[in-house]
């Protein structure tokens, strides 16, 4: 056995002081392939050291949560027996050395976190965060970036047969050498058909199922917790590659042996593979997992004992089975056409014992594994990293119908058709509304009710202000929900920040933590999981803060309310009022980004309070049936959203009226939150339901047939066409990838 | 009537197929394992769309070998009814039940959206509830649903009728902008759109049960 060097030490990415920890915690020098072991598992991807402590702050349990965070996915109860299980992890680093396997393993993890749990993946959403497509130097890299994790996404999920149903992307140069993938997945089963991931029952046999495994991956995890540099090129070998073929085997075949009674445990090999799977098993079931290598089915030849340990090969899974019921669960296997071998069993020492042909080659105990991972206080006592000025740049607008067409086709704010007709959205067909608007929604036919769900992020805002950015997101999330009329009952996060051995960025993520569980628990949607992504930094520079937050809501089962304008002949009602804006806290918003090019101030101002109130009114408003479309307010303000509103099949537009002493590009396009444009037949009684509520609702306008115009006290701001601009705003995605657009 | 819908490995709409004929339509409905050669006492096929055997090699090209597919053709060359959906069209031409071949969108993307289809003839089993002319707003969901053929074997479907739908905006880039064909016996019908995913309002369209109900009507007037 080669002795370990500090050289050796480092290349595993542990500080002198960690190895001194693992030297107690054995009371001796570790082996190679323990130092290994541990420097997968003491990685910040898998122990979360520098967030633990922070992430403790956040409110976990609810009336609805059956299991919070620490098992594969969180799981909250949808009635009559039924739960969901789901949860947001990103794939960012590999998805920038290989966007397209990086992407679809990405997909294939999550996926198998939720079908560990015996739940059926039901739904796929995604975050992606690029660098801009026209960047002078960066674009051609980004487009391909993109165009390889959208297909990526589209290969895994349409093969494996989940349907992609939402998600958002936004571009921004702080992504030019650090592109983000966090990919959320939802799954539906029974409240006692929940798995966990256990070793328990001395002698219970461990068995490994699924691919085989290779070198690929080999150090994922822990490349997932660096840095990238120059010749991070050079770790393609370690992106896995994904088979969804074989992870919809593992599906069926994983829920059919479920079935069966016999599984006691199961964990699936994701970040950190073998090792990971068998420490966390034995480690929750507070007992010992012992394996012999010589059984693990391998599709390489020579593999050591360390590399298989730290192989991260995708669709695999590891299982505790009821001793003496093993050849029941193999015979599932075999349908399927999978490997499914013991290599191992389960002991009450506590211990993870790996013997290669009996040879014992590692032996830690599991605690310290999986428990006593270094838990860091990084300080973080600096204001929150930013170079923003405060102060507003001087800005007039020449032309309002100009800044309204740079808007609906920059980046951000353009049609993503594009991009989500390469996702099958219907497939199990439960899409009862697919991407392209505020929320999505999928119905669970077992239990007759519905799940809406939204992703949503702002860097420019938590960049501006961490902990009020992050309070504007599980805002808007939650108002995405309650424009389809559904109630927000839990969520889950993902946290993407640069080198947490900054202060400034060590403090960027405390405060976005603290605003998180504020405003997680102000609006009773508790994290019950989730994912955290540090050192996305490349060349010293690091993105801007991007949490992302998943947030799930329930409502019956039916047509829900459209987006868009359904015809003309409607009162336009705006839902919360016109809202207040000054110039410092338009620096965040869309029109500063894609207009004036420019950020500074801080985010737009959130009322909590007020914010309930008004999610509260649209959900009533909607759910009893007076609201013929409902869109909320959000990037490029109230202009985009009408024009977002008039982008229909009907192609009614609007007629607007206003009447504020707002300056016209503060009052068209300021993001103030708690706002939705609703468009009504029965305006008496949606404003009788506002007031009842305590919130404005004016009457705005009227739907039109064909065109979009806005008037502030007689005043002509804006007036378009509506199929024109639909034209422009759909055809800016493919025009800035150069794509040949289908028909 | 009891309709069978295989399940290969990588099949994903075999659950759609069974729920949309089951709870949509009110029959019965059975799964047929590709592994078993006995189809059983069905009255029709549903060849179901996904990514059977992981569309290695070719789309279908590896599902034409397994043993439920000989019993399939045991039962179309019987006059048996056999509809195809996206994959299940795949694999029928690769099976050689139906001519022609489907290959990569002319986008060379994945492409998910709801199309229109002309209903080209009534003459059929799966088509005879719909009128000649009438337009169905059916999903598309496919990477390789562009129909090529040689000249003579796209004059010979139109010359014998054979043209069950075509693409009123020619997503694909099908030739003659095919969406769907019917065997020499009218017996079998592949088509790349999913009627399956359109039975339910929830689902934004129910013009599928057209097809589903024309097959059931042609079950019912069989000896």
């Amino acid at each position: 056995m080669s002795e370990i060097t500090p050289e050796i030490i480092e290349a595993h990415q542990l500080t002198p002081e960690e190895y001194e920890r693992i030297v107690a915690l054995l009371g001796r020098e570790p082996t190679l392939t323990e130092l290994g072991i541990f420097s997968v598992m003491w990685s910040e991807h898998c122990s979360y050291k520098s967030s633990r402590l922070h992430l403790k702050k956040l409110p976990t349990s609810g009336p609805r949560v059956l299991q919070g965070p620490g098992e594969n996915a969180g799981v909250i109860d949808i009635g009559g027996g039924w739960a969901v299980a789901f949860k947001i992890e990103s794939h960012n680093h590999p998805s920038f050395i290989e966007p397209f396997q990086g992407a679809a393993t990405g997909v294939g993890g999550i996926l198998r976190d939720i079908f560990t749990m015996g739940a059926r993946p039901i739904a796929v959403m995604d975050a992606l965060r690029f660098g801009p497509l026209d960047d002078p130097e960066a674009g051609p890299r980004n487009r391909r970036i993109l165009e390889g994790v959208v297909g990526g996404i589209a290969h895994y999920g349409n093969c494996f047969g989940v349907p992609t149903v939402g998600g958002e992307t936004v571009f921004d140069e702080c992504y030019n050498g650090n592109p983000l993938v966090n990919v959320f997945a939802l799954g539906v089963f029974k409240q006692d058909e929940i798995f966990l991931a256990r070793a328990c029952g001395l002698g219970n046999p461990v068995i490994y199922v699924g691919a085989k495994t290779g070198r690929d991956g080999i150090h994922g995890a822990s490349m997932a917790s660096a840095e990238f540099t120059e010749d991070s090129k050079q770790k393609r070998p370690n992106v896995q590659v994904g088979d969804p073929f074989l992870e919809k085997l593992l599906l069926e075949a994983c829920l059919e042996a479920m079935k069966t009674g016999a599984i006691v445990g199961i964990q699936d090999m994701g970040a950190a593979g073998l090792t990971c799977s068998t420490c966390e098993m034995g480690s929750r079931g507070g007992t010992g997992v012992e394996i012999d290598l010589q059984y693990v089915p391998q599709r390489e030849t020579g593999m050591t004992p360390y590399e298989i340990m730290l192989s991260e090969s995708q669709e695999r899974m590891l299982l505790v089975v009821e001793k003496g019921r093993e050849q029941e669960v193999f015979d599932v296997f075999k349908k399927w056409g999978l490997d499914a071998v013991a290599i191992g069993h389960v002991t009450g020492d506590g211990m993870l014992r790996v013997k290669d042909h009996g040879k014992v080659v590692a032996e830690i105990p599991s605690r310290a594994l999986a428990d006593e991972a270094p838990l860091y206080d990084r300080p973080h006592d600096v204001p929150p990293y930013r170079t923003a000025p405060m102060e507003a740049p001087e800005f007039s607008s020449q032309d309002l119908d100009a800044d309204l067409v740079t808007l609906a086709t920059s980046g951000d704010l353009c049609s993503k058709r594009w991009i989500w007709e390469q996702y099958d959205y219907m497939v199990r067909t439960n899409t009862v509304r697919g991407p392209g608007g505020d929320a999505a929604v999928i119905r669970i036919k077992e239990a007759g009710v519905s799940i809406a769900m939204s992703l949503d992020g702002n860097e420019r805002y938590c960049y501006l202000d961490p902990r009020e950015g992050a309070k504007l997101i599980v805002a808007e999330c939650c108002r995405n929900l309650a424009t389809v009329g559904a109630l927000p009952v839990a969520a889950t996060n993902n946290l993407n920040f640069g080198n947490p051995e900054r202060p400034e960025i060590m403090a960027q993520l405390v405060e976005s933590i603290e605003g998180l569980g504020e405003a997680c628990r102000f609006f009773e949607t508790p994290i019950t999981g989730g994912n955290v992504s540090l050192y996305n930094e490349t060349l010293g520079e690091p993105i801007r803060p991007s949490p992302v937050v998943g947030i799930v809501g329930l409502m019956e089962t039916g047509l829900p309310v459209a987006t868009e304008f359904p015809e003309a002949g409607l009162s336009v009602v705006l839902v919360g009022g016109l809202g207040e804006a000054d110039e410092t806290r338009f620096g965040g918003t869309q029109y500063a980004k894609a207009v004036l090019k420019k950020l500074w101030g801080l985010p737009p101002a959130l009322n909590m309070e007020f914010e309930r109130r008004v999610q509260a009114a649209v959900r009533e408003i909607v759910r009893t049936g007076l609201a013929e479309s409902a869109h909320d307010l959000s990037g490029g303000g109230l202009a985009m959203a009408l024009a977002e509103c008039s982008f229909g099949p009907s192609a009614a537009g609007a007629e607007i009226r206003l009447d504020s002493p707002l300056r016209p590009e503060l009052l068209l396009f300021h993001e103030g939150p708690s706002r939705v444009l609703v468009s009504t037949a029965q305006v008496d009684e949606v404003r009788r339901i506002a007031e009842k509520h305590g919130v404005p609702a004016p009457v705005i306008g009227a739907t039109v047939a064909g065109r979009l115009t806005i008037e502030n006290r007689g005043v002509r701001l804006i007036d378009q066409d509506v199929r024109r601009l639909r034209e422009q705003w759909e055809e800016a995605l493919p025009s800035k990838l150069g794509a040949h657009v289908a028909v | 009537m009891k309709f069978g819908v295989v399940v290969f490995p990588g099949s994903n709409c075999d659950h759609d197929a069974w729920y949309s004929v089951t709870a949509n339509l009110g029959e019965q409905a059975v799964f047929l394992w590709h592994d078993d050669p006995h189809l059983g006492d069905v009255d029709a096929v549903i060849l179901p769309g996904g990514f059977s055997y992981g569309d290695y090699l070719r789309c279908g090209a590896i599902a034409k070998f397994s043993p439920v597919m000989s019993a399939v053709k045991k039962f179309a060359a019987e006059g048996g009814l056999v509809l195809g959906i996206c994959n299940g069209f795949q694999i029928l031409v690769e099976s050689g039940l139906l001519p022609g071949a489907l290959v990569r969108n002319r986008n060379l993307k994945f492409i998910c959206r709801h199309v229109p289809l002309r209903v080209e003839t009534t003459n059929s089993p799966f088509t005879s509830a719909a009128e000649k002319g009438q337009v169905l707003r059916l999903p598309i969901a496919h990477g390789e649903g562009c129909y090529v053929a040689d000249e003579r074997t796209l004059d010979e479907l139109e010359a014998e009728d054979r043209v069950a739908f075509r693409y009123l905006e020619n997503v694909n880039g099908s030739q003659r902008s095919i969406a769907g064909i019917l065997n020499r016996g009218r017996n079998v019908l592949g088509m790349m759109p999913h009627p399956e995913r359109a039975t339910d309002p929830l689902m934004g369209s129910t013009d599928g049960l057209a097809i589903f109900r024309s097959m059931v009507a042609a079950m019912a007037t069989q000896p």
